[in-house]
């Protein structure tokens, strides 16, 4: 089980208050699909994903980025029971979605590179490294569930 | 996997830029890797690994200027890093997976660095890039 540090949770539920989760989600998957064109194999039913610019505007990238960051805020706001919040999606994930769980890892690494973006300097080293334990706390309760 | 003409036009002209922080980017890079993942501190066990200590900076700014002499090279990066991946494949021997997240790093700090000029495209072809040093660095390892 994973533990943050009263540091750690200040960092993340810091950074977490100023984002805006339509945009940074959008932000997060299109760069996902972007940068690793193999992940658009689960999105085939989202329409023109044909270029840079189509992706990162597609309304469907970005309402499924909303959806999906969306549900990190319950992670946020769980940070003690990752396992426990995210059950339920990692059942979804393996039985119904079929995702292979090397997509979380990548997303997770996206989504921290879209916060550098977002708030530049104040993604400190320390903030990064809380960060990217929460994505792997993440990534590993979305995997608890597979068989 | 190799770069497309697109593609190494982006990379040059953010690494433009890059250059002239170059030293700060490097050391920047290095200190959200060794915090993010303490594990790769086990290559540097001789260094003192403080944010600020001269050994950090000097040896940031080696990196970048690495990668920098791969951009330069971009047609060619397996001859420009050819010494280099003598070097990583029989004395240094850092397993691979560490390439990975140097990369990581080094995308954090230019999306912190460059909001503007880090777009998804630029994210995407700076990550092929970098992709392509780190198989090039470890192309000898066996």
């Amino acid at each position: 089980m994973v533990h943050f540090t009263a540091e750690e949770k200040a960092a993340i539920t810091g950074l977490w208050s100023k984002v805006n989760v339509e945009q940074a989600g959008g932000e997060a998957l299109g760069r996902l699909l972007v940068v690793y064109p193999w992940t658009q194999r689960f999105f085939e039913g989202f329409g023109n994903l044909s270029s840079p610019s189509a992706i990162m505007g597609n309304p469907k990238v970005k309402a499924h980025g909303k959806k999906v960051l969306t549900s990190l805020g319950d992670a946020v706001k769980n940070l003690e029971d990752l396992k426990g919040t995210f059950a339920h999606l990692s059942e979804l994930h393996c039985d119904k979605l079929h995702v292979d769980p090397e997509n979380f890892r990548l997303l997770g690494n996206v989504l921290v590179i879209v916060l550098a973006q977002l708030f530049g300097k104040e993604l400190t080293p320390q903030v990064q490294a809380a960060w990217q334990k929460m994505m792997t706390g993440v990534a590993n309760a979305l995997v608890s569930k597979y068989h | 996997m190799s770069l497309t003409k697109t593609e190494r036009a982006v990379v040059e002209s953010l690494w433009s830029k890059v250059s002239t922080q170059a030293d700060s980017i490097g050391t920047e890079t290095l200190e959200r890797l060794f915090t993010s993942y303490p594990q790769t501190k086990t290559y540097f066990p001789h260094f003192d690994l403080h944010p600020g200590s001269a050994q950090l900076r000097a040896h940031g700014a080696k990196v970048v200027a690495a990668v920098g002499d791969a951009v330069k090279h971009i047609d060619n990066i397996s001859g420009a890093l050819a010494k280099l991946s003598e070097l990583h494949a029989y004395i240094l021997r850092v397993d691979p997976v560490n390439f990975k997240l140097l990369s990581h790093c080094l995308l954090v700090t230019l999306a912190a660095r460059f909001p503007t000029d880090f777009t998804a495209e630029a994210h995407s072809a700076v990550d092929k890039f970098l992709a392509i040093v780190s198989s090039v660095l470890t192309e000898k390892y066996r």
